[in-house]
């Protein structure tokens, strides 16, 4: 197993080089000048040392590879020395966002926690929702339990989250003026009514993504419960006298969690490209919605930076994916 | 996936020859969603093409005094805050996001299914087809979206018209960035089908190997390229109204669902809805194509189908 992880986390390395040189290249080729909201009044050669100074003036491969510098050595040795107090990163230069010329990191995380907190928690809660509800529609299959929970999973897959979130404002916010529409990211938490406050505001947005996380894990779910039922071991369990219970939760259930875990593994990178649409409709600052602020602004280290977070996300929740499948299922082994 | 080849036998004396296409929509009957869902379908089809043509407004015709009109009879839907018809605007917008949809699964079901044949039957070039595939999987899809359109919007929309510049770099981004799925599901087929004696017999008697690909894996693989296809519209279209609602879509002048409902959101308190229109719009094809999507699998699915 640990060679598999050693050579699978070796053959993400090419993966990630790949991905970032792709991310490099599509903002580089971009037409879009950093420059061009600045007052038309800057004489021409103080524009060109402004350019100088963000790094323009160098070919391509050299700016990569000061990127790739920037990225993936200084960041963490600054990240380091704040956790420490080490004085490791003496002089090391920073990804700087050209929109608040801060660095990148910093900014990424005041934002991290909101989007943690709700995507995070709708995750959570769309697993917990799904997985009761997949073993019901298969336990029971074609009931009305079933037919219904097949035809709202199909809905909230169907139903796009920028769609779901607007009506879920409409009803809750605008008419019985339940929840607030818009997400307080100052607000703190501090005793029980501020408390109060931060769940009715988390409501909403954690609904949405809820709501369609679990739409496709029941629909996993229940699949693999049906796949699971009819198997010989399922009979010899009830034949050898085990309470039904036993033979759905303690054999079947099991059994038929390995894809779905894996399925789970898979969907958490998503899950932060979808929540970028959340934000926006929920007005969390979340990164969803420094992403697109960032592009707007034509911010490229910043966009670069989120994108190549996501990617790594995705390699990384793959890796995951891959190894719990050979942890949970006996029947795979890699080496 | 022999049926094909069954089917191609000199049927048994008693009973009338039965053809692939004809089973497959035996089985598609049986399942009541999918019949549901093709016919909303195509009922919406109808009235986003057909529709225009029977109405009197047209999407772009500016009635000032008629400004933010709650549904009444002439207009069912209501005004938007220019006096716009909002039937005549969901009309249009529709007949956008059907063709971006449509459009963009072609393009994607093509590219895909070409690497999937090319990966699935060329064994040389399985390898490196399929690691392409998988770097393209780990590809932070909606983030690149957004930055390709954001990036060459202008640049397009120079060259070929703010329209249709935005229309070609929406349907490539989209198809470039949702063909893998169809080719990892054309490789297994193609996998399978390679191996059956009908292949080997087409071998045998010299066929050159453009001509195998074409007529004998192709039809045989048709069935997942199908499935994907149909579901491909459904994504392509959350897609492309993804991109509308986030601002990096269509400009404001030219409906689509997706900036209806952006536009629509900004009188969320007076007029909420407006908001349901467009939404409803592209829930209710998503969700019919989704279902035509999920028949269309059991019925191609042999091993399901006759039960």
């Amino acid at each position: 197993m640990l060679t598999f992880i050693v050579r699978r986390l070796l053959l993400a390395i090419p993966t990630l080089v790949f991905i970032s040189i792709v991310i490099f290249l599509l903002l580089d080729l971009a037409p879009g000048d950093p420059l061009a909201q600045m007052p038309l009044t800057i004489p021409p050669e103080v524009r060109e040392k402004i350019r100088l100074s963000l790094g323009l003036g160098e070919p391509i491969h050299i700016r990569y590879l000061l990127w790739a510098q920037q990225f993936l050595l200084n960041e963490p040795l600054h990240f380091i020395e704040r956790l420490t107090g080490l004085n490791v990163a003496v002089d090391g230069q920073r990804v700087i966002s050209w929109q608040t010329r801060s660095p990148v990191f910093d900014i990424i995380a005041q934002r991290m926690p909101q989007t943690l907190w709700v995507v995070g928690l709708s995750y959570v809660v769309g697993v917990l929702i799904a997985v009761p509800i997949g073993v019901i529609s298969a336990y029971r299959q074609y009931s009305w339990f079933d037919q219904i929970g097949t035809f709202v999973s199909m809905v909230g897959f169907s139903v796009p989250t920028f769609f779901t979130g607007v009506l879920l404002i409409v009803i809750f916010a605008v008419h019985l003026g339940w929840f607030p529409s818009i997400y307080d990211t100052t607000h703190r938490v501090t005793d029980w009514n501020s408390f109060v406050f931060q769940v009715r505001q988390m409501a909403m947005p954690v609904a949405v993504l809820a709501l369609y996380n679990a739409a496709q894990i029941s629909r996993f779910m229940r699949s693999s419960m049906l796949d699971n039922l009819n198997q010989d071991y399922v009979r010899t369990a009830r034949a050898k006298g085990l309470r039904e219970r036993v033979v759905i939760l303690l054999h079947v259930l099991r059994n038929s969690l390995i894809p779905v875990v894996t399925v789970i593994a898979l969907g958490v990178p998503t899950i932060f490209a979808g929540a970028i649409i959340t934000e926006q409709v929920f007005k969390v600052n979340g990164l969803g919605q420094l992403l697109i602020t960032a592009i707007y602004a034509n911010d490229i280290p910043m966009v670069q930076t989120l994108t190549f977070i996501f990617a790594c996300l995705i390699v990384l929740f793959n890796l995951i994916a891959d190894v719990l499948y050979g942890m949970l299922d006996p029947r795979i082994r890699y080496d | 996936m022999t049926d094909a080849a069954v089917a191609a036998l000199p049927a048994t004396a008693s009973r009338p020859p039965r053809s692939q296409w004809r089973d497959v929509w035996n089985q598609f009957k049986t399942h009541r969603g999918a019949l549901v869902g093709a016919a909303v379908f195509l009922i919406i089809v109808l009235l986003v093409f057909a529709g225009p043509f029977a109405w009197p407004y047209s999407a772009e015709l500016i009635d000032i005094r008629a400004r933010n009109q709650g549904p009444s009879l002439g207009h069912p839907l209501g005004t938007d805050q220019l006096g716009r018809d909002m039937l005549a605007r969901v009309m249009a917008g529709g007949k956008v996001s059907l063709a971006v949809g449509i459009t963009a699964m072609a393009l994607a079901v093509t590219f895909g299914t070409t690497i999937g044949v090319l990966a699935g039957y060329f064994r040389r070039l399985d390898n490196i087809l399929m690691r392409f595939t998988d770097l393209f999987l780990a590809l932070p899809l909606l983030p690149l979206l957004l930055v390709m359109v954001m990036l060459f919007r202008e640049r397009l929309a120079s060259t070929f018209g703010p329209a249709m510049g935005i229309f070609l770099l929406i349907v490539v981004s989209i198809g470039l960035t949702a063909w893998m799925q169809t080719a990892r599901v054309v490789r297994s087929a193609v996998l399978a089908v390679k191996q059956q004696e009908f292949v080997l017999a087409a071998k045998s008697i010299g066929t050159r190997e453009r001509r195998i690909v074409l007529r004998h894996i192709l039809p045989n693989v048709l069935s997942p390229i199908m499935v994907s296809a149909t579901l491909g519209i459904a994504t392509a279209i959350i897609t492309e109204s993804a991109l509308s609602f986030l601002g990096l879509g269509f400009p404001p002048d030219f409906p689509t669902w997706g900036r209806l409902l952006y536009d629509a959101v900004d009188y969320l308190q007076q007029h909420p809805e407006r908001v349901l229109w467009p939404g409803m719009a592209i829930s209710l094809t998503v969700l019919s194509v989704n279902y035509v999507g999920d028949g269309l699998r059991d019925a191609m699915d042999p091993r399901i189908r006759g039960r």
